[in-house]
């Protein structure tokens, strides 16, 4: 196939170099995960936190979301790749991507959270403390339920941007996706072809996860 | 005069209209009465062309409102047009709301628009109201402002499409009162609206349509007080009217 | 004899460079938000007054959120180069971040434009206006009151966003101070400079933002 300029377009190339990047894409997608679950119990407290308006831990995770909010994701991971190494310790870089993504997705997670503990009338939490509930208690079986019911759209979505973070690794030499397309074309340099198959990729795991998340609302809220 | 002739209509396939036929003399007040969903606020909103009809004719001192040689935009400045809600523009003053038409329309400049509009406020009884924004009025003087911006187009005829409906009691009043002050000035009007005294008092002629049809109209002493069809005066039962002495005093 | 190629400190014209970087970075966002923003416009007004419009450019828009950003931008790279259209970082900075500003603005344009009352649209109708007369005196200017914070949110995350143009070789803030960070292991200091940079523009903005979202639902 010829383009412009008489660039000819190779793809089989990539197709030779598949199995690559679908190990990069089995990273992503484990990263994604991890980063997704440990980013949501880290909000849970730290939505519960900020609704108090007041105290350390609302100090805290005040001072969490709004880091994570207003840098970007990029320095995010610096923060943890370099800065930790500045200090002599130096993790690897499927930890600081693991991490800093986790960092992120609890950063904008708990306002997610806040928003959908807002939308809950204040009386389910009395009433099941009035049942002999204890907090964390009432807020494990009665309120957070409630919660992921009604921000359950963008909470998926927040995961997702979470996906879109885990490429940064490719900055950092993990061989998530992305960093597994650029080693797998820097001998070759055809590097739309093998950048456009990954954006196919990921496109694909993005609404995978779409898809599987709709399927899990389904399941659990039968509605 | 405007003559509506076996006007159909349909969203879908849910028919809204059925052959509607009626005419509005010049100088009337005709009230369109019915139950929710018998078709009233769809037949208003035909007759300026806000809803395309599938069937039959509407005219406007003999022009064709759905003909799509018709310059719409210049037939609409014959109709003026007040809703039930979201009237005066939230962003723009009073002034401005009433002015704006008239200068980007019918190209006044600015200083005549802004005179022209402050002439309408003081004629529905804003005059000094003119740099308030719609947000600080209360819902009676907003309608009141929507009644002013179409009446600055200098129309022919006036349509009020359940214009109290949304209204607190005590704000209708000051409603109703200049929509009686605009009769007693000689505007053609067609009223489609729920208050049955409003239209027992003041209208000329009134329309019960039921399910997409007139089934009875006449005078409004004839309609309201002696109404020979039956689902007629199932509705007016309905109704519960009141006896007029109450309605007078309430509204004073 | 020692060499000290590796531990170099850092230098006052290493504060020039990162003043580059940063000037830099402003260049980007603000090229690619203009771009972005009128594209964005017209795009989303096309989308809501056209169904076929809509459906054809569901995948643009879906595809744009659904890649990251750092791939985009490679693939603007690549593209533009292949197609012949110069070697400029700023260009394919300025592509990239302007085709998904685009994209995510029409989204933000349509949702506004839908949320202004019918009514007030059909009462501007009937005063016979025409629908250009109807779009540019009543529901832009509604339009906009409900889709500025939004917008500003989106400007924000493009001016995050463009910390990774330095993929493309674009020496913007981030990626001067990372090369200053691989030369001088001044870490802490660098990095602190870059997020202080980050977080001093985008905290102040989406406040200002939120407490216009909160006027405007009054």
């Amino acid at each position: 196939m010829f383009g412009m300029n008489g660039y000819q377009f190779y793809w089989s190339i990539v197709w030779d170099s598949l199995p690559l990047l679908l190990a990069g894409a089995w990273v992503t997608i484990q990263i994604t995960i991890l980063a997704f679950i440990v980013g949501t119990l880290i909000a849970m407290p730290m939505a519960v936190a900020r609704q108090q308006g007041e105290g350390w831990a609302y100090r805290f995770s005040t001072w969490w979301v709004e880091l994570s909010r207003n840098t970007p994701a990029v320095f995010q991971l610096y923060l943890f790749y370099f800065g930790l190494g500045a200090f002599h310790i130096n993790i690897p870089s499927y930890a600081a991507v693991l991490i800093s993504v986790s960092f992120n997705n609890a950063g904008y997670m708990t306002e997610i959270f806040r928003g959908g503990l807002n939308a809950i009338p204040r009386q389910q939490l009395s009433a099941s403390r009035s049942l002999g509930m204890t907090s964390p208690q009432s807020f494990i079986h009665v309120i957070f339920p409630q919660m992921f019911k009604v921000i359950f759209l963008a909470y998926v979505t927040q995961g997702i941007w979470g996906m879109l973070n885990t490429s940064l690794g490719m900055l950092v030499g993990l061989q998530e996706l992305s960093g597994a397309t650029q080693y797998a074309q820097s001998a070759s340099f055809r590097t739309f072809e093998f950048f456009l198959v990954t954006a196919l990729i990921y496109y694909l795991i993005a609404k995978g996860l779409q898809f599987s998340s709709h399927l899990a609302f389904r399941l659990i809220y039968r509605s | 005069m405007i003559r509506i002739s076996n006007v159909q209509k349909a969203f879908g396939s849910v028919i809204v209209l059925k052959g509607i036929d009626l005419t509005v003399e010049k100088g009337e007040l005709v009230c369109l009465i019915g139950a929710s969903g018998s078709g009233k606020s769809t037949l208003l909103q035909c007759i300026n062309g806000l809803e395309p009809i599938q069937g039959g004719e509407i005219l406007v001192d003999g022009i064709s409102v759905h003909d799509p040689k018709t310059d719409i935009n210049k037939l609409r400045s014959k109709l003026g047009i007040v809703f039930q809600q979201y009237n005066a523009f939230p962003h723009l003053t009073a002034l401005e709301n009433v002015a704006l038409a008239p200068r980007v329309v019918t190209k006044r400049s600015r200083a005549v628009a802004r005179a022209l509009a402050q002439k309408h406020l003081e004629h529905v009884g804003l005059g000094d109201k003119g740099d308030s924004l719609p947000s600080q009025l209360s819902g009676g003087q907003q309608q009141r402002l929507a009644i002013a911006r179409a009446l600055a187009m200098e129309p022919s005829y006036m349509l009020f499409d359940e214009v109290t409906s949304a209204l607190d009691p005590e704000l209708v009043g000051e409603v109703l009162e200049t929509m009686r002050l605009l009769k007693s000035e000689g505007m053609t009007m067609v009223v489609v609206t729920h208050d049955i005294n409003f239209a027992r008092e003041s209208a000329d002629r009134v329309a019960f349509l039921c399910q997409g049809e007139v089934c009875e109209i006449g005078t409004a002493e004839e309609v309201i007080d002696n109404p020979r069809k039956e689902q007629t005066q199932k509705f007016l039962r309905r109704e519960n009217r009141k006896p007029l002495e109450i309605v007078r005093s309430s509204v004073a | 004899m020692q060499f000290q190629f590796a531990n170099q400190g850092l230098a006052w014209s290493d504060a020039y460079f990162l003043a580059q970087g940063l000037l830099n970075t402003v260049r980007l966002a603000a090229a690619a938000t203009l771009v972005g923003t009128l594209a964005g416009i017209v795009l989303g007004w096309l989308r809501t007054v056209s169904m076929t419009v809509r459906i054809a450019t569901a995948p643009f828009i879906d595809i744009l959120r659904s890649v990251p950003m750092i791939i985009q931008l490679i693939l603007a790279n690549s593209l533009l180069s292949i197609l012949g259209f110069g070697t400029s970082p700023f260009w394919f900075g300025t592509v990239a971040l302007g085709a998904w500003m685009s994209a995510v603005t029409a989204e933000v344009v349509r949702a506004s434009l839908l949320s202004v009352p019918v009514q007030y649209r059909k009462s501007a109708r009937s005063l016979g206006m025409n629908g250009y007369q109807e779009l540019l005196y009543i529901s832009m200017p509604l339009a906009f009151r409900t889709g500025l914070a939004p917008w500003i949110g989106l400007v924000l995350s493009l001016i995050k966003d463009s910390a990774l143009a330095g993929v493309v070789g674009y020496i913007e803030y981030m990626r001067s101070t990372q090369i200053l960070i691989t030369r001088t292991h001044e870490t802490w200091l660098l990095l602190m400079g870059a997020g202080l940079f980050y977080f001093l523009i985008c905290y102040p903005v989406s406040r200002y933002s939120r407490h216009l979202e909160r006027k405007v639902r009054v």
